[in-house]
């Protein structure tokens, strides 16, 4: 049993819309150990993005509010504690980097003062000190001449070369939990091939637990040992991440994966998932799938399902009324 | 010369962008860039961004001219066209976008968008024009209720449809689709696409189809150019392509795409450094300063395109050296 | 699963394509703008002078043009509510009938500045090149005087008189007006929409006015309320140097002008069309400032 990292139990997040409160996130409990690497999957507006700003408590500059569960991270509910001591952990025990690297930047200061700005936050260190160890860690990250790197602005990096910059402002101060949303989404594929080989090896290196938060469920595939898959603000189904692709019982699940062109499979047609995602505040009453399941039985309108244990295993749990049948329908 | 619907021959194009006191600097945005397009097939240009495919995609259908080179389209030289001559043409030319919603005019009805094509091409009446229009509504998915809605009101993967019904009332020969499912979601995505396959069979369209995404192009395509820093590395059949790619590049990209199948080993080619900047491209062969075979003569002559076999094109010294 | 037809599938879709409620854009329009106070009292006190300035002259309690030597120069009284002037005229029945011409030319002229700025921004945003220079530049020589003194030079050559106040008001609206609608041109040229517009064969013609135009209309109201305010303004101050209508017609400038002689013995002359002039143009000060914040979408 390795170590538990961060356990999030029972988490909801609200947003104000006009003047009533719409559920975001709902039941969202899941936890990750030291030196793994949690896929968040999702698409567009599933929740995942509130997820992991809930976790920061990043959601204080909106208008959302966490309004239920905890957040235990080395025991302490990081969601009770107080702001001053929250800022204290943000940063130095748990890092965020972004999709959109350019805009996570300053444009108007030079890579140099961020790092060393970051760094000195939670370090008692002089400022030489704290301008090597940005150096170390721009080094670390791959970057070729990291002395250029630190006198340029962040315009004058390309995508590939910022979000280094990003990933390494984000480890310099060693966290122990990296969040990562949609950290390749906006760089090409060659360039994202470099960066997730760069957080895989920060992993190994220093045990760094990552949530990875994507959309796209070939870098699951390739980065994760878990992965969780949203709909609608709940989790529909966790799995390690052979299971999820060899036996995805959620019927959401497999549509989605079949949807997905894979690279050589020659196909010329793909198998769609009816409709589009609900409107937050038009929620369906009971599976917030069943509109668009092809498997939807009365009761999955009726009933929202609990997220429970697939039968026989103890990994792997999904949120569905009628799992059994079609679990063995998709194995035959 | 009439087996093509399309054919591009040697076509360049810089931008000027401005930059200190003054000083012009010169984008080489598509440099030496030939392919054709048979009636009835998709033919796919794929890279990184910035590597020029867009801007081949604004120059055939004459948003762009080249500076140099010829755009063939139907047997007429529409590279040499004046904007008047080629307003015709554009009836037969008709494009889809990567962002739906602005590719569309929020103030407009959506049955107005989809009837604009009409509009100015035929001499339909009002009433006529709406009733075509709610047929496409229903083609591709959506209802004659809908075209009384706006923009704002429809999701991105609804808005793509009603962007693929304009393109397609004035029956066009040739569909560009820049990017059309880069911005939607996976589910959705596999929606427009099989949309689209399923057009193309119904009405005998041609496409040529932009993207970045190799798992895409390759449902999608019959044949398939690779771009990189303005100039198409490789031009290939699909099977060939993907079964035999013969430039490092190519080679390089396929190994980089993420593979949903976490059973599957696999041998990530990564790549040095960045884009060069097409402000100022290498000397030689474009994907020298990258590429891990690269020798002197790479670095000094630029690669002629090369038949390996028949509509296998591809510009390197050494192909297939990446095949070991 | 790979052999699926195409064509269930969009079959399949096609099952429940549920949209949410439409949302009328007017009545979020009216929603947001009702929030602010200021401009729905503003939008009430012009609304409620335009009705004067029609229906003014005919319920007026005097003949505002008959002099009554009986009354001269009084201050404010049960039978002249708001006094008479040195001829013995009421002084509210002619800021009454006054509402017509002050309105009228200030409304008038911003209107023809309007449509003239407009059509030369937009030409000017989207053909760019000598057209552009010639108008931006022209925009530019107009701009380096203060509007009121252009306005003085252009009476000082055509002369004065009503039209000519119209022509003077005009000519200092239109570069404003050019300016605002050339930058809104140039970015909405770079729409994607626009292109996609010309992709589709649209005629110049047809994409400026169907896509690009509707577009700036926005931002143009805004300025088109504020500029009126500028212009009663200038009317007024016009009219008070001598320049404006004829001394015999009531006009809130006029009267302000004439009424200077007799400050220290009947202030109130001076006092109700200064302050109808100012409430005015604050009134629509305030209306715009209101619409641009209910225009944007980024102010909540």
């Amino acid at each position: 049993m390795s170590e538990r990292l961060l356990d999030v139990k029972e988490l909801r997040t609200e947003f104000k819309r006009e003047k009533s409160w719409v559920t975001a996130v709902n039941d969202v409990s899941f936890f990750i150990d030291k030196g793994e690497v949690l896929g968040l999957v999702g698409e567009s507006g599933c929740g995942k993005s509130v997820t992991s700003l809930s976790i920061m408590r990043l959601l204080l500059d909106t208008s959302g509010r966490t309004s239920h569960g905890e957040v235990l991270f080395e025991g302490k509910d990081l969601l009770k504690i107080s702001e001053k001591e929250m800022r204290g952990i943000r940063g130095y025990n748990i890092s965020m980097i972004f999709q959109n690297p350019m805009s996570s930047l300053n444009p108007c200061m030079r890579v140099e003062k961020q790092i060393i700005e970051a760094i000195l936050l939670h370090n008692k260190i002089s400022k030489q000190e704290a301008r090597q160890r940005a150096f170390n860690v721009l080094k670390q990250v791959g970057i070729p001449d990291p002395e250029t790197t630190l006198r340029s602005f962040p315009h004058q990096l390309s995508g590939g070369m910022s979000q280094r910059v990003m990933i390494a402002m984000a480890m310099s101060c060693e966290p122990e939990l990296l969040i990562a949303d949609e950290p390749t989404t906006a760089l090409d594929v060659t360039i994202q091939a470099q960066i997730l080989e760069l957080m895989l090896e920060i992993r190994d290196k220093r045990n760094t637990g990552i949530l990875l938060i994507t959309h796209d469920l070939g870098v699951v595939a390739e980065m994760c040992t878990r992965v969780i898959v949203m709909y609608a603000g709940r989790i529909v189904e966790e799995a390690p991440v052979k299971e999820l692709f060899a036996s995805p019982v959620h019927p959401y699940t497999q549509g989605l994966i079949a949807s997905v062109p894979k690279l050589g499979s020659n196909v010329t047609s793909l198998p769609s998932i009816p409709g589009s995602v609900p409107d937050l505040s038009v929620m369906p009453k009971g599976c917030k799938f069943a509109p668009r399941c092809k498997y939807a039985q009365e009761i999955c309108h009726e009933k929202e399902p609990e997220l429970t244990y697939v039968d026989g295993s103890d990994v792997q749990r999904c949120r569905c009324h009628i799992f059994h049948e079609k679990k063995q329908e998709v194995r035959a | 010369m009439n087996d093509y619907l399309v054919s591009v021959k040697n076509v360049s194009k810089t931008f000027v962008a401005k930059s200190g006191l003054g000083k012009k600097k010169f984008v080489h945005a598509v440099n030496d860039v030939s392919f054709n397009i048979r009636p009835g097939e998709t033919f796919s240009l794929v890279g990184e961004s910035g590597c020029g495919k867009s801007t081949t995609g604004r120059l055939i259908n004459h948003l762009l001219v080249p500076e140099t080179g010829e755009v063939w389209f139907d047997g007429q030289k529409i590279s040499a066209m004046s904007e008047k001559e080629m307003r015709p043409v554009r009836k037969d030319v008709q494009m889809i976008f990567q962002d739906p919603y602005g590719a569309l005019n929020s103030r407009m009805k959506i049955q107005d968008i989809i009837g604009e094509p009409l509009l100015i091409h035929t001499k339909m009446s009002s009433r006529e024009r709406l009733k075509k229009v709610q047929e496409l509504l229903e083609v591709v998915g959506l209802n004659a209720a809908h075209g009384e809605r706006y923009p704002h009101e429809f999701s991105g993967g609804q808005l793509q449809r009603v962007g693929i019904a304009r393109a397609m009332t004035v029956n066009p020969k040739l569909i560009i689709a820049d990017e059309p499912v880069s911005a939607l979601d996976v589910s959705i995505q596999a929606q427009v696409l099989n949309l689209m396959q399923e057009l193309q069979q119904d009405y005998k369209l041609t496409y040529l189809f932009i993207s970045h995404d190799l798992s895409v192009v390759e449902m999608i395509s019959d044949s398939i150019g690779v771009m990189y820093l303005g100039t198409i590395v490789e031009t290939a059949p699909k099977k060939l392509l993907y079964g035999d790619p013969a430039h490092p590049y190519t080679k390089t990209l396929l190994s980089a795409v993420p593979i949903p199948d976490p059973t599957r080993e696999k041998k990530r080619i990564l790549l040095k450094g960045d884009l060069p900047s097409p402000v100022n491209p290498p000397s030689g062969c474009l994907f020298h300063t990258r590429c891990p075979y690269a020798t002197e003569k790479c670095s000094q002559e630029r690669p002629k395109a090369v038949e390996l076999e028949k509509d296998h094109f591809v510009k390197c010294h050494y192909p297939r050296i990446a095949n070991g | 699963m790979a052999e699926v037809k195409a064509k269930a599938l969009t079959e399949e879709f096609r099952a429940d394509e549920v949209l949410p409620k439409p949302k009328s854009r007017v009545k979020e329009f009216v929603k947001k703008f009702v929030k602010n106070k200021a401009a729905v009292v503003s939008l009430i006190f012009i609304l409620f002078l335009v009705l004067v300035a029609f229906i003014g002259p005919y319920i007026v309690p005097y003949d505002a043009a008959a002099p009554d030597y009986t009354s001269l120069l009084q201050g404010p009284t049960k039978a002249h509510l708001w006094g008479t002037d040195e001829y013995g005229r009421d002084v509210f029945s002619r800021l009454l009938v006054g509402t017509r011409l002050s309105l009228g030319v200030a409304l008038s002229s911003v209107l023809v500045g309007t449509a003239l700025g407009v059509i030369l921004g937009l030409f000017a945003g989207y053909y760019g090149g000598i057209l552009e220079s010639i108008v931006m530049r022209g925009c530019d020589v107009l701009f380096a005087f203060p509007d009121i003194l252009l306005a003085i030079a252009v009476v000082a050559i055509i002369g004065p008189g009503v039209i000519n106040v119209m022509i003077a008001i005009t000519v200092f609206t239109v570069p404003s007006f050019a300016r605002i609608m050339r930058s809104a041109t140039i970015t909405a040229k770079q729409a994607l929409h626009v292109e996609v517009a010309r992709s589709l064969g649209c005629k110049n013609s047809r994409i400026l006015w169907v896509h690009i135009f509707p577009g700036t209309i926005q931002s143009m109201i805004v300025n088109f309320t504020m500029r009126i305010g500028t212009a009663i303004l200038a009317e007024a101050s016009l009219s008070f140097l001598g320049y404006g209508a004829n001394v015999t017609e009531p006009d809130w400038g006029a009267m302000l002008s004439q009424s200077r002689n007799y400050l220290n013995t009947a202030p109130h002359l001076v006092l109700f069309p200064g302050v109808l002039i100012f409430l005015t143009v604050l009134a629509f000060n305030l209306l715009g400032d209101g619409l641009r914040d209910t225009l944007d979408p980024k102010i909540k």
